[in-house]
């Protein structure tokens, strides 16, 4: 019994899953709610200031939010076929499938900053500053994409050291699973700026 | 293995846990020291005091404390006192260095990320300390840290530039290294009990580390994201805490859009929770020992564990009872006045059920049972002040007056400490190997007991008289002529107090030489960790306080014992 191996014995294991997956799933409920209180901040400022811009056209914004949306999507689906790949031992296959997921990730990162550059340059919305004089949309739109991608960029990077591990042979399903167990939280998370971000704010 | 291995970066959960008691015992004596400067400066506001002007020659020049420097001696107390005091020993220290040993476990579930967590507390440490360093010295907002003035740099006082910048770091690595430590317990404890350790035979200790270990992971998660947007509003220029119009030192701000209260608020979700994560682990070691002591099983111990997750629960429900002055609706006032009540019952709960324990039991007065006793003692009185501060109409006078500082020094900062005595001298044997002198101990005990409640009921009568906290010099007001006789009887026990606390650090330094040798089992205890090391992982087969078992060999039944025939 080697110390990070489960030893459990005391009664029925609760949920059936090793050390490594459970403490990433405790660390995605704790940055769930270092998100959340993004998310709260944000409510909570646009509540306080009337006249909240609604920045985003159709097109191009909402329609790359759409496409970035299904490219986060699609590396979930790939993910969990890495993990599937893994499961049944065919590391080739697991390497390929999280590769995949990285390049959807790169793809992803690549559209949002082309949108930021577009908004800082063409639109003057800053962090501190924009055309409607509201410092917070800025603040808090970045803070919150920021930190989301930051989350991606994270991921893509771990990602490649699991898919580095896997062909290898150093590394155990439990790892490719851990990883992806993360992956899909960045996910989530996603799903919940892009209507509460994007959708809420659109050009009328 | 070479010394840096083995006794600096090691992945071992015993060293861990006496880094962070070391780490931590520093931290007191810092925060005790600084406590003292204050109460030295409060009753004596004109005095020339050489030593003042010796430490800080520009703030205290001529040996008189400006008030900013009053300020930030203040805050830094607070700040160190419950980020590095209370929050880090009880779990980071003991929790270390038990937990695995308590469960059956050869080590914690992610030994690496353990040592990370220790090193990371270390750094925030370094890097709050060396704000009284920096130009303009340390900050002034208090351990809540305050927008607006928080947020807007030097010009709201010296140190809220360099200070407080190198505050809301230290306190971000702070959390960060919180939520591994969460991470690690939770995990260890679901995942690595031996074989027979249910969930409800573990010892209440392990409960408690479990229950603070789920709300420093929800808890802390808030204050990183409140400290990063804080940092924002100071170095990057945004307003998330800055409303229009603010002027300060007679200058107009040019920020706006933002709320000083959502700071109130996310603060506060993270702040009320944080004086449980401060208190639970001391429940889980006081309930021991007055069982061992006692020789009596922890009477109810399911409704403990029970009662231990509704404060859990309850805790987060009840931030708002620190901003009823803040101007919310009525309202809500009351409803987090009443869900502040509910929290009452299950810690009456666990009142009673340590009465229960002791009732009829064979008590034995070691030091070690005299602090668990105290704080029982200290937890009632500082519950009752409590139920006082949780009225709104009565808040609303007793807010930001000395009845608060009396309240919460009492429940929070007084009855933590007593458990941390409580488990030191239940656990010195085991972590050294030898016993801590009885009668030192004792003598320590009986004067800090008093001691303690000689400095904080009198500063309730201050602040029924409406004293105001967070205040350099009281001999301004005509009101508080009639309390400067009792700051200064404050002060003199404040200072015998401190005083003893050296008796305390002497025992510790004489036992290392001279103690008594400990056996394996000084206190016939049951749990696992006074079993002597053994390389066959344990078997459990009862639970953890099977004390004065009928029809048994003796008065106590190990937790790998059978039937002990
Ligand atoms: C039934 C039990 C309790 C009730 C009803 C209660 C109620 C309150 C209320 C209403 C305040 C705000 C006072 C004000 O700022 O005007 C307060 C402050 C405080 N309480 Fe309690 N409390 C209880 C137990 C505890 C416990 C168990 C702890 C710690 C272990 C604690 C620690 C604190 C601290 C640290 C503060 C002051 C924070 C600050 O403003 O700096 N309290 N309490
Ligand atoms: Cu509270």
């Amino acid at each position: 019994m080697t110390r990070n191996e489960t030893t459990w014995e005391g009664g029925g294991s609760p949920f059936a899953i090793g050390a490594k997956p459970l403490g990433m799933w405790l660390f995605v409920v704790s940055d769930a709610l270092t998100f959340s209180t993004m998310l709260m901040v944000y409510t909570y400022s646009r509540l306080a200031n009337p006249h909240w811009p609604a920045p985003f056209a159709f097109s191009p914004s909402i329609v790359q939010a759409t496409v970035m949306t299904f490219v986060l999507l699609s590396s979930s689906l790939t993910m969990v076929w890495a993990v599937d790949a893994m499961k049944r031992d065919d590391r080739r296959k697991t390497v390929q499938y999280l590769s995949a997921t990285m390049f959807l990730g790169i793809v992803f990162i690549v559209i949002h900053m082309r949108e930021w550059v577009h908004l800082i340059n063409d639109e003057h919305i800053t962090l501190t500053a924009n055309p409607w004089n509201q410092p917070l949309f800025g603040a808090t739109f970045f803070g919150l994409t920021g930190l989301h991608m930051a989350h991606v960029t994270i991921g893509v990077v771990y990602l490649g050291i699991v898919a580095l591990g896997t062909r290898m042979g150093k590394f155990k399903t439990d790892h490719v699973e851990t990883s992806g167990l993360y992956w899909h939280f960045v996910d989530l998370v996603w799903m919940f700026i892009f209507p509460m971000v994007y959708l809420m704010s659109v050009k009328r | 293995m070479s010394f840096l291995s083995r006794y600096i970066f090691s992945t071992n959960h015993k060293t861990i846990g006496i880094q962070y008691f070391v780490l931590a015992l520093t931290a007191a004596l810092l925060g005790t020291a600084l406590s003292v400067l204050m109460r030295l400066h409060l009753t004596y506001p004109e005095a020339k005091i050489r030593l003042f002007e010796i430490l800080w020659p520009n703030a205290a020049a001529g040996g008189v404390m400006t008030p900013e420097l009053y300020l930030s001696l203040m805050t830094m107390h607070g700040t160190i006192m419950v980020f590095f005091v209370l929050t880090t020993v009880p779990q980071g220290g003991f929790g270390n260095f038990f937990l695995p040993l308590q469960i059956g476990a050869e080590d914690m579930a992610f030994p690496r990320i353990n040592m990370l967590s220790f090193w990371a507390t270390a750094l925030a440490f370094l890097v709050l300390c060396s704000a009284f360093v920096v130009e303009g010295g340390a900050p002034l907002a208090g351990w809540t840290a305050y927008p607006p003035l928080s947020a807007v740099g030097s010009i709201a006082g010296p140190g809220m530039g360099k200070g407080m910048t190198l505050w809301v770091v230290s306190i971000a690595l702070f959390c960060a290294a919180s939520l591994m430590g969460a991470i690690n317990f939770i995990t260890t404890i679901l995942e690595m009990r031996t074989r027979g350790m249910s969930l409800f035979r573990m010892p209440l200790t392990c409960w408690a580390w479990l229950v603070t270990a789920l709300i420093s992971l929800f808890a802390f998660a808030v204050l990183f994201a409140a400290g990063i947007l804080l940092l924002l509003d100071r170095e990057a220029g945004t307003s998330f805490f800055l409303p229009a119009g603010l002027v300060i030192n007679d200058r107009i701000l040019d920020r706006k859009g933002g709320s000083p209260l959502l700071w109130q608020h996310l603060f506060w979700f993270f702040g009320h929770p944080e004086v449980y994560i401060a208190i639970l682990p001391g429940m889980g070691v006081v309930s021991t020992v007055l069982s061992v002591f006692s020789r009596k099983p922890v009477f109810g111990y399911r409704a403990m564990v029970w009662a231990m997750l509704a404060i859990g629960f309850l805790g987060f429900l009840v931030w708002g009872h620190h901003m009823f002055i803040s101007g919310m609706s009525p309202y809500s006032s009351l409803a987090f006045s009443v869900l502040t009540l509910a929290i009452g019952v299950p810690s009456a709960v666990k009142t009673f059920n340590w009465l229960g324990t002791i009732l009829g039991g064979r008590l034995h007065l070691e030091t070690a049972m005299l602090w668990a006793l105290a704080f029982v003692s200290v937890f009632v009185t500082g519950g009752l002040s409590g139920i006082a501060l949780g009225q709104p109409a009565l808040d609303m006078y007793f807010h930001d007056t000395y009845f608060v500082v009396g309240h919460f020094h009492i429940i929070m900062g007084v009855a933590a400490v007593f458990s941390i005595l409580a488990g030191t001298f239940y656990w010195w044997p085991k972590m050294t190997g030898r016993m801590l002198s009885e009668t030192l101990g004792r003598v320590h005990f009986y004067v800090t007991f008093l001691g303690v409640y000689a400095v904080f009921i009198p500063m309730h009568f201050a602040g029924i008289v409406g004293n105001p906290r967070r205040y350099s010099d009281f001999g301004q007001f005509e009101f508080l002529k009639d309390v400067q006789g009792l700051h200064k009887f404050i002060t003199h026990a404040a200072f015998l107090t401190a005083a003893v606390q050296l008796l305390f650090i002497f025992n510790l330094i004489w036992s290392l030489y001279r103690g008594k040798k400990a056996g394996d089992n000084p206190w016939n205890a049951t749990t696992l960790e006074w079993l002597p090391p053994s390389h066959q992982p344990h078997i459990v087969v009862r639970g953890a306080y099977d004390y004065s078992v009928p029809g048994a060999r003796r008065d106590f039944l190990m937790q790998n014992e059978s039937n002990g025939q």
